[in-house]
């Protein structure tokens, strides 16, 4: 059981190219790219337990160094996505030094307050950033000899970038580090009366974290060729929550089986009401889904199949 | 040797603290008792590094611990429970013991990302060390069951089993038999002394009088933020300060 739910997925993944439309090789282009940020929210909001609000900024740190690093001084894709991963999680590092000693609200605050400012510079600096007119004609990415411009080659970039994150995750949570992040989610005064460096794992957390919107922001770069401020917007935040929190925060397939959800429903939603409806059932659906799956998909889910009697007792329920 | 040197906390203008020293004999099991509102958890607070003192110093073996936060204490072997139960209540019994085994392990960021294979064997040897604290406590029935499922008196022994795995050199117990059943009491009195034996010096805020008195070596006694006695069980049952203090009124045999 667990093992097809393992391989199943893993298989599709690797095929969809050959069984899907262009059209719908997009969707799953931009699943995968949230995905990745989705996965990143998910280290800080379903690990440590801090609610980053702010995380479309290193989303669009990311896109904007890719981007410019690209277009100003003619860099290839490759360094520019390590830089744009660097600069991200430079700016996670410097979140998390800020907010050391602020949790729940007062770190939701600053990490939205830092969002609005970075969005603020992408908007003024008009002489890097071009302004609200943004970069157009970011190239697409290339491999040794090959472009990566059409749809299924970027596909398996960015589901490349969806495993090494998700591996990145895995690696993290089952080891003491992730441990350190959880025992600050659960009882921060008990994990440091053990010794545990809360803040430092705080500021850990907040780096790989940004670092991998970071990575997603350039994915999400050079897949558009096209950035403007647009990028640091709220709803992209919102969205991310909404993935974490509706698959199950906490738990590592949980962010990839959300934004596989919210990024097909709109566009299903799209093909069969016009938008006011459209809005009205996506609403509807993740009040239902709060409402009847409060702890997300996954956990639930494999809730349900731990519940059940099985032949094999001693086998071990997906941790929560 | 824990050395508490003339240690003062104040709140505002009151005085919860007012200069106490003593100091914990090494190997030995002390208890800290006094009425409601005496100090005794302030003093825990302080020490641990949860609260910074207005004034005095905490040393141990001569370094002081004063102005470290409390994950630097833990790793100079000064480890603490609450007065409140304080579990990480969502994780299994056996996740809880393995954050306590945080400092006995290694592993880094760098190596963690990069999948180091001695960290699996790392892995192996502190799920082993959880497994062996949870049966010292008796819990082994209990170790893949969530924490906040677990009764009061069991949420307390994963507690005990958390604080154990930091490897303490001195443990400090906040009311641990708060709580328990008569049973469960015993029961804790007799972990206790099984910690004492393995070398780790034992310092209890605790109201079971008749646990205080049946486990400690020594019996230090606080009223209004200052030690009043420091004396053997059986000195302390006799002094007449204590019994002016603490027991209110001196009663004849019943």
């Amino acid at each position: 059981m667990t093992r097809i739910g393992r391989w199943l997925p893993a298989l599709v993944a690797l095929t969809l190219p050959l069984w899907l439309s262009t059209y719908h090789l997009h969707v799953a282009i931009m699943a995968g790219i949230f995905g990745v940020l989705a996965l990143s929210l998910n280290l800080l909001l379903g690990y440590t337990g801090q609610l980053s609000l702010g995380h479309a900024a290193f989303f669009g740190i990311g896109a904007y160094t890719s981007a410019l690093l690209t277009l100003r001084l003619e860099w290839s894709f490759w360094p520019a996505l390590a830089a744009a991963m660097a600069l991200a999680g430079a700016a996670g590092w410097f979140v998390g030094r800020l907010s050391l000693k602020l949790r729940g609200a007062y770190f939701v605050l600053v990490t939205i307050s830092f969002a609005g400012v970075i969005s603020l510079v992408s908007v003024n600096w008009i002489e890097l950033t071009n302004g609200p007119l943004g970069l157009p004609g970011v190239p697409a990415p290339e491999l040794g000899p090959w472009s990566l411009r059409t749809k299924s080659a970027y596909y398996y970039l960015v589901l490349a970038a969806v495993a090494l994150c998700y591996a990145v995750c895995r690696r993290l949570v089952n080891s003491r580090i992730g441990r350190a992040f959880v025992a600050l989610r659960e009882n921060e005064p008990l994990a440091e009366s053990v010794g545990v460096e809360v803040t430092h794992y705080l500021v850990v957390a907040a780096v790989v974290s940004a670092a991998m919107a970071g990575l997603g922001g350039s994915l999400y770069a050079h897949y558009t060729r096209f950035v403007s401020p647009e990028v640091f917007l709220f709803t992209y935040t919102v969205t991310m929550v909404i993935m974490v929190v509706a698959g199950g925060k906490g738990t590592l397939a949980g962010p990839l089986v959300g934004a596989v959800l919210f990024t097909v429903l709109p566009e299903t939603l799209r093909a069969v009401a016009s938008w006011q409806w459209q809005m009205l059932a996506y609403g509807l659906l993740l009040v239902l889904l709060l409402f009847f799956l409060p702890r997300g998909i996954v956990p639930q889910i494999s809730a349900y199949i731990a519940g059940r009697p099985r032949s094999d007792p001693g086998a071990r329920a997906p941790s929560p | 040797m824990l050395a508490v040197r003339d240690l003062a906390v104040r709140f505002g203008g009151v005085a919860a603290l007012d200069g106490v020293s003593f100091a914990v004999r090494p190997g030995s099991i002390t208890s800290v008792i006094g009425p409601n509102g005496a100090g005794k958890t302030t003093a825990f607070n302080a020490i641990t590094g949860y609260l910074r003192p207005t004034g005095g110093r905490v040393t141990y073996d001569g370094a002081p611990l004063t102005g470290l936060r409390p994950a630097a204490i833990a790793r100079r072997g000064v480890v603490r429970t609450f007065q409140r139960t304080s579990v990480f209540p969502s994780l299994s019994v056996a996740d809880n013991v393995m954050i306590g085994l945080h400092l006995r392990g290694t592993a880094g960021l760098l190596a963690v990302l990069a999948g180091r294979r001695r960290l699996a064997g790392e892995e192996s040897r502190l799920a082993a060390d959880a497994a062996a604290l949870i049966e010292f406590v008796g819990l082994g029935h209990r170790r893949r069951e969530t924490a906040s499922g677990l009764s009061y008196g069991e949420q307390r022994l994963v507690e005990l089993a958390v604080a154990l795995a930091a490897r303490p050199r001195v443990l400090l117990l906040d009311e641990p038999g708060a709580g328990m059943s008569a049973a469960e009491k015993v029961g804790v009195s007799r972990l206790i002394r099984k910690i004492r034996e393995q070398d780790v010096t034992v310092l209890l805020v605790e109201h079971d009088m008749r646990m205080v008195m049946g486990i400690s070596d020594t019996v230090i006694v606080l009223n209004g933020g200052r030690v009043i006695a420091e004396g053997a069980p059986a000195e302390i049952q006799a002094h007449p300060d204590v019994i002016r203090a603490y027991l209110g009124t001196a009663r004849g045999p019943a």
